[in-house]
Parts: C-alpha cells; sequence; structure tokens
C-alpha cells in the first residue's frame, strides 16, 4: 500500500536527515515510528506528502509515485493523506467547524470555501465525526477555547474528513498529559481499524508506542535500526535506537496489557 | 573541577561580561560619541539673542488664535473637513487593496526570490518618499486638488501597509500554515484558511491606525496643493486668518483623538 525505496534527505544545511529508508507498510497496519530527537522521524512522514521535498528515492502510495508529481497532481495525492500535528497546529482563530472542514479544501473550489458554502455531505461528515470523538457541542467555538485533548481531536477530525487511505501522524501527544496521551492513541488506533486505514505515527513514548501498534520501526540518525512486532522492543534494541540507558522500567510487560475504560 | 568541595574556592564577586568586549572599542565609542554630540551642538549655533527676540513674536502669533473662529464666513472650513475625510477613507482602501498583493509576495515564507525582492523593493520606494513628496509629485502629474492628494496618500499607504503585512505574515505560525498545505488545499484556499486568520485582527487595527495618519497628512498634502484641509488652512494662514486656522487646528486634533480611541476599540474587539 504504502512503499518507501531508498528515501534520502540532505536539507540545505548539510544534514543528512534519512539514509536511504526502505519500508513496506500493508494495507490497515498502524506502524509506530520511534527514535531520538532527530532521528528523522518527522522528516520521514513530511517527506511521504512532500511537505518535506526528499533528495531521493521513492515513495509510492497505491502504485502512485509521490515524488515526481506536478504540484496539481501532489495536491490530489495529499487529499488522500490525512496527518495529525504535534501541537494539534488548529488554525487558532477559527472555529472548530472550520477546521474540520478544512480537511475538504482539496475537494471544493475556491470560492466555495471562501464563503464556507461546504457541500451538505462534508457538513454532515464534520458533525458526525466530531460527535464520534465527543465534541459536536464544541463545533461553533473558537479552536484556542479547547484543551489540548479536545483540540488534538479535532485535528484527528480534520484529518479524517480528508477520507484518507494513510494517516501520517506526527508526535500526537507530545503535549498532553498521560492520560490523555493514552486516550488520543486509542481513538487513533480505533479509527484506524473501524476505517481500515493505514497508518505511520512518529511517537517517542515507547511505552505507548508498544500499546497501540503493530510494527514499530526504530530510527537512528536517519537509518532503520528496528523494524519488528511491539514486543520485540528488548533493552538491547532500545539501547541501539537511543543509546545506553537503563530501560527496565520502559517497557511494557505482558500482564499490563488491559487498560482501563475509555472516557472524554 | 579542582577541588569544587571548599567554598572558600570560589570567586565571591561576580560582574555580567560587557556588551562590547574590547575595552579600548568601548571607550573610543563612548568618548567618540560624547564628542560628536558636543561639536554638533556646537555648529547649532544657538544664539539667546534671537530667542529672546523670537519669543514675544511668538507670543503675538498665539493671541492672534484666540478666540478660535468656527463661524465658517468663506463657507470653506466644513467643506474642507468633509473633502479631507472623504480623502483619507479612499485613499486608505485604495492604499490597502494596493499594498494586499504587495505584501504576500513581500513575506519570505510566501514568495519565490525574484517576487520578494520586487515587493520589497516598492515598498523601500514607497517608504523612501514622505507623503508631502508623493504630493509634489502628485500635483505636478495631476494639478492641484484631492485628486493629487489621493494618490500620494495612497502611493504612502502601501509602503506602511504592505510592510507590516509583511512582516505579520513572516512571523504567522508555519505549522498552522503547514497543516491546512497538508489537506491539498490550492494556493489561495492555503491563504484564506491558515494565514488570513492569524494576521487578520492586526490589518484591522493598522487599517483604522493608516485611516487616521492619512487624516492628518492630508492636512499636510493640502498645503502643497493636494486639497482637502491642509488647503483650507493654508489659506486662512496666507490671509492672516489666524482665529480660522485655530479652529481648523482643535477640528483636525478632535478627529485624530476620536480616531485614536475607534481604533483601540476596534483592535480589542477583533482579538
Amino acid at each position: 500500500m504504502l512503499q518507501l525505496a531508498e528515501l534520502t534527505k540532505k536539507y540545505n544545511t548539510g544534514e543528512l536527515a534519512l539514509k536511504g529508508v526502505t519500508l513496506e507498510i500493508p494495507k490497515g497496519q498502524v506502524l509506530a515510528l520511534i527514535g531520538p530527537s532527530g532521528a528523522g522521524k518527522s522528516t520521514l512522514i513530511r517527506c511521504v506528502n512532500r511537505l518535506v521535498q526528499p533528495t531521493s528515492g521513492s515513495v509510492v502510495l497505491k502504485g502512485t509515485e509521490l515524488t515526481k508529481l506536478s504540484s496539481s497532481a501532489l495536491r490530489k495525492a495529499r487529499r488522500r493523506m490525512g496527518m495529525i500535528f504535534q501541537e494539534y497546529a488548529l488554525v487558532e482563530r477559527l472555529t472548530v467547524m472550520e477546521n474540520v472542514l478544512s480537511g475538504r479544501l482539496g475537494y471544493v473550489g475556491f470560492w466555495r470555501s471562501y464563503f464556507r458554502k461546504f457541500p451538505r455531505a462534508d457538513i454532515q461528515e464534520a458533525y458526525r465525526l466530531l460527535d464520534r470523538v465527543g465534541l459536536k457541542h464544541m463545533a461553533d467555538k473558537r479552536a484556542d477555547e479547547l484543551s489540548g485533548g479536545q483540540r488534538q481531536r479535532v485535528g484527528i477530525c480534520r484529518a479524517l474528513i480528508q477520507n484518507p487511505d494513510l494517516l501520517l501522524v506526527d508526535e500526537p501527544t507530545a503535549s498532553l498529559d498521560p492520560k490523555t496521551s493514552r486516550q488520543i492513541m486509542r481513538l487513533i488506533q480505533e479509527l484506524c481499524s473501524e476505517r481500515g486505514l493505514t497508518a505511520i505515527i512518529n511517537i517517542h513514548d515507547v511505552f505507548l508506542a508498544q500499546m497501540f501498534s503493530q510494527r514499530v520501526v526504530g530510527l537512528e540518525l536517519g537509518s532503520v535500526v528496528y523494524d519488528g512486532k511491539p514486543d520485540g522492543l528488548t533493552p538491547e534494541v532500545l539501547t541501539r535506537i537511543y543509546g545506553e540507558e537503563d530501560w527496565s522500567a520502559t517497557i511494557k510487560s505482558t500482564d499490563e496489557d488491559d487498560d482501563d475504560e475509555e472516557e472524554f | 573541577m579542582t577541588d569544587s568541595s571548599e567554598t572558600g574556592s570560589y570567586p565571591s564577586s561576580w560582574k555580567k561580561a560587557p556588551f562590547i568586549k574590547n575595552s579600548f572599542v568601548r571607550w573610543l565609542i563612548i568618548v567618540g560619541g560624547a564628542i560628536y554630540l558636543a561639536a554638533a551642538l556646537g555648529t547649532m549655533n544657538i544664539d539667546l539673542e534671537r530667542v529672546k527676540e523670537g519669543l514675544p513674536r511668538a507670543q503675538r502669533f498665539l493671541d492672534s488664535f484666540f478666540p478660535p473662529n468656527f463661524s465658517d464666513n468663506r463657507g470653506v472650513l466644513w467643506e474642507g473637513i468633509a473633502e479631507s475625510i472623504w480623502m483619507a477613507i479612499i485613499s486608505t482602501v485604495a492604499g490597502i487593496a494596493l499594498s494586499i498583493p504587495i505584501g504576500l509576495g513581500a513575506a519570505r515564507n510566501l514568495a519565490p526570490a525574484w517576487v520578494y525582492l520586487f515587493c520589497r523593493g516598492v515598498i523601500a520606494a514607497s517608504r523612501t518618499f514622505p507623503e508631502i513628496i508623493l504630493a509634489i509629485f502628485a500635483v505636478k502629474l495631476f494639478g492641484f486638488g484631492p485628486f493629487a492628494g489621493f494618490i500620494a496618500l495612497s502611493l504612502g499607504t502601501i509602503g506602511f501597509y504592505a510592510k507590516l503585512l509583511a512582516e505579520d505574515i513572516e512571523n504567522s505560525s508555519a505549522s498552522q500554515a503547514e497543516a491546512v498545505k497538508a489537506t491539498g488545499a490550492n494556493w489561495f484556499q492555503w491563504i484564506n484558511y491558515s494565514i488570513q486568520p492569524q494576521v487578520m485582527p492586526r490589518m484591522i487595527g493598522l487599517s483604522i491606525y493608516r485611516l487616521d495618519i492619512n487624516f492628518r497628512e492630508s492636512a499636510v498634502v493640502g498645503i502643497v496643493g493636494g486639497g482637502g484641509i491642509g488647503a483650507t488652512l493654508n489659506t486662512s494662514f496666507s490671509r492672516y486668518e489666524f482665529d480660522t486656522a485655530a479652529a481648523i487646528l482643535i477640528i483636525i486634533i478632535l478627529i485624530v483623538m476620536s480616531m485614536e480611541y475607534t481604533s483601540s476599540f476596534f483592535r480589542k474587539w477583533v482579538q
């Protein structure tokens, strides 16, 4: 479904952020990308939707090579890739509804979007998604009135209303408390399985990565140093990814699997 | 780390490092600056005799201002005010309309280098000439009257508004812009959904501020032939009708003050 081949990114500063990353991600897989700060996690997912232009290598989504697309074809391709951001990246002065509907911008013309006259089906879907994440009553609030966890749920709605094939998720829990982090991760996981979505989730919390993904890829200095099951993350593997540390308290043990009830 | 366990070995005095490290250069700047200021003051030729002679003249001059004459004998006062007001309004609207594309082009994070340099050039050119110089050009080109004033103030607005718009865009949040771009939005949608909401409150406040500036400038522009209240003011001075001139100045002050109040009210309201 998504193939990355020898993906390389060299920034103008000379920094080599990705060194020939090759990954194959099947449909419906939720993949956690872990690694220390500066390992290239953000660069990798931004190379997929070309918010960052890769230097070389290829990205193939459902048979379409993305790295060589013209700008209008790229806009079309971006519609099928929902992105969820660190610090939410909602447009703070717009309402929750406008933020969610902005996920449809690739599908409607300029004047329709300018006058906020979105198709009925889009509006219905926006309400349905907001209801799904428990924020229907907040539709007319301005985004900056919401709490962190609520904002991230709006961010999730904005990504999902694009009707994507692929979710690119960049540190979704970076500024959330542990409980909200778990709720957000569980929500993303559930929505992915409801819709059969493929997802790449950048996350630096190893525990969360193990809890909510089917596969973990460890990046270090732009190279893949681990690719396997979440429970294969042994202290040796973590040392390979992050460096020497006492890892005994970080790793999920098998008896902690069942978690508390979800609440919003 | 040597012997850090003994408190006696730590220094007990500390001074903030000077801004200019080289002490010779530092003193050169301080002493050189003082000498230059003293010399500059010396060349001014401050002649206390002349100041003394001027004071009674100033007294007579101010006396002839009072009482201000609002009677408007020749029927030009309110006409001039009205002309200045509409000149300020349409030159602000036209100036801002021209400033928006130039400001977008002058924001480094939106425009390619050649567009950026061109738009920055336009802004620099507009900022080089004060409104009064622009008005002299406009009067030469289009003749006396408010049209020349309108042209001068519109061009003056570009240097102010486009520059501040560009800077506000450059300071806007890159992650919000990135998020909207990632949805597949086209360029105009991207501006409308991610940049515009971020810069709008400040731009509305600045529009009203610029309206205020343009009204004040319309008095200056009128003196060189650009119409409006400045022309009326100039006429009343040259006819020695200082009481009418005083009335005009008071009206200008009142209008500017009310605009000041309105602009701060609007800025709070749009936050």
